[in-house]
């Protein structure tokens, strides 16, 4: 069964989403990513989008999904690496991504997941 | 077999929308067709997340239809065209429809909203009980 692979390190999981996903992909990734938080007693979750060319409101509200889930177990996501056209677009169609932390890069990424470790 | 059709420019081939992948199979036609309309990166991520909304509305809402893309030229107007066509149910009050945050699904009602937002012209031709064909241009 085709998968989006999630990468473990130490109580983070990274996420590098490389190809255009369809809707079930999607949903699988945020079944899977809710799994292994439980699972893997995961604080964080980084899902680095830099290789998307395209968020429509299906992807936004999966990854919104995954930042509202993730909070409720007790880990925090970041969403790193969105292309500015891809922003650009997202707002335009109606979609802040409210509720959704978002860093630059991985590295940015995470040190503000080790941030919100700390508190 | 469907039967395929051109425009002015040549290429609107016709995609059958049964299942998601050919969503993103619709995506990639709409990103090849405005890089050769020579749209900027940031157009043509407009048009491919528009052609992605409707797609998947002609898949979810619609049962599955087909779907056209092509460029378009007027005069010195250059453009992308986007047919979408199912024989689903209808939408009943095509208004209502394109407001923000409207679903008769699980979804959060900014496909068709965001669409005409994203482009230039948007029509939409629904009979319910019938079906729907929305035709979708973004001028350069
Ligand atoms: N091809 C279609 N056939 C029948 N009804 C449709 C069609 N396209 C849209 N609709 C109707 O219009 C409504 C609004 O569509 P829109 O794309 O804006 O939102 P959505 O698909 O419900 O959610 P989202 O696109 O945000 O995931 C749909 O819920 C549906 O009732
Ligand atoms: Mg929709």
């Amino acid at each position: 069964m085709e998968r989006i692979p999630i990468l473990r390190m130490g109580d983070t999981l990274l996420v590098t989403v490389q190809v255009d996903m369809h809707d079930q992909l999607a949903v699988r990734l945020l079944d899977d990513l809710t799994e292994m938080i439980t699972k893997a007693r995961a604080r964080g979750v980084l899902i680095d989008i830099s290789a998307l060319d395209m968020v429509d409101s299906f992807i936004g509200r999966m990854i919104g999904d995954v930042a509202a889930t993730s909070r409720i177990l007790d880990a925090t996501t970041v969403v790193c690496g969105i292309q500015p056209a891809v922003a650009i677009t997202l707002v335009e169609l109606g979609m802040s991504l409210a509720g959704v932390r978002t860093a630059l890069d991985v590295e940015k990424g995470m040190e503000l997941l080790r941030a919100a470790a700390q508190d | 077999m469907p039967q395929p059709r051109t425009d002015s420019e040549g290429g609107a081939l016709r995609i059958e929308i049964a299942e998601g992948q050919d969503v993103v199979q619709v995506r990639q036609r709409a990103r090849e067709k405005a890089q050769a309309a020579g749209f900027t990166l940031t157009e043509v991520t407009k048009i491919v997340t528009a052609a992605s909304e409707l797609a998947r509305n002609t898949l979810e809402h619609g049962g599955g239809g087909w779907a056209e893309v092509g460029v378009v030229a007027t005069g010195v107007r250059r453009g992308v065209r986007m047919v979408f066509h199912d024989e689903g149910p209808g939408i009943a009050d095509v208004d209502q429809a394109l407001r923000d945050g409207f679903t008769t699904g699980g979804g959060l009602g900014l496909g068709l909203g965001g669409s005409r937002r994203l482009l230039s012209e948007l029509t939409i031709d629904s009979v319910p009980g019938r079906g729907t064909t929305i035709v979708a241009v973004r001028w350069k």
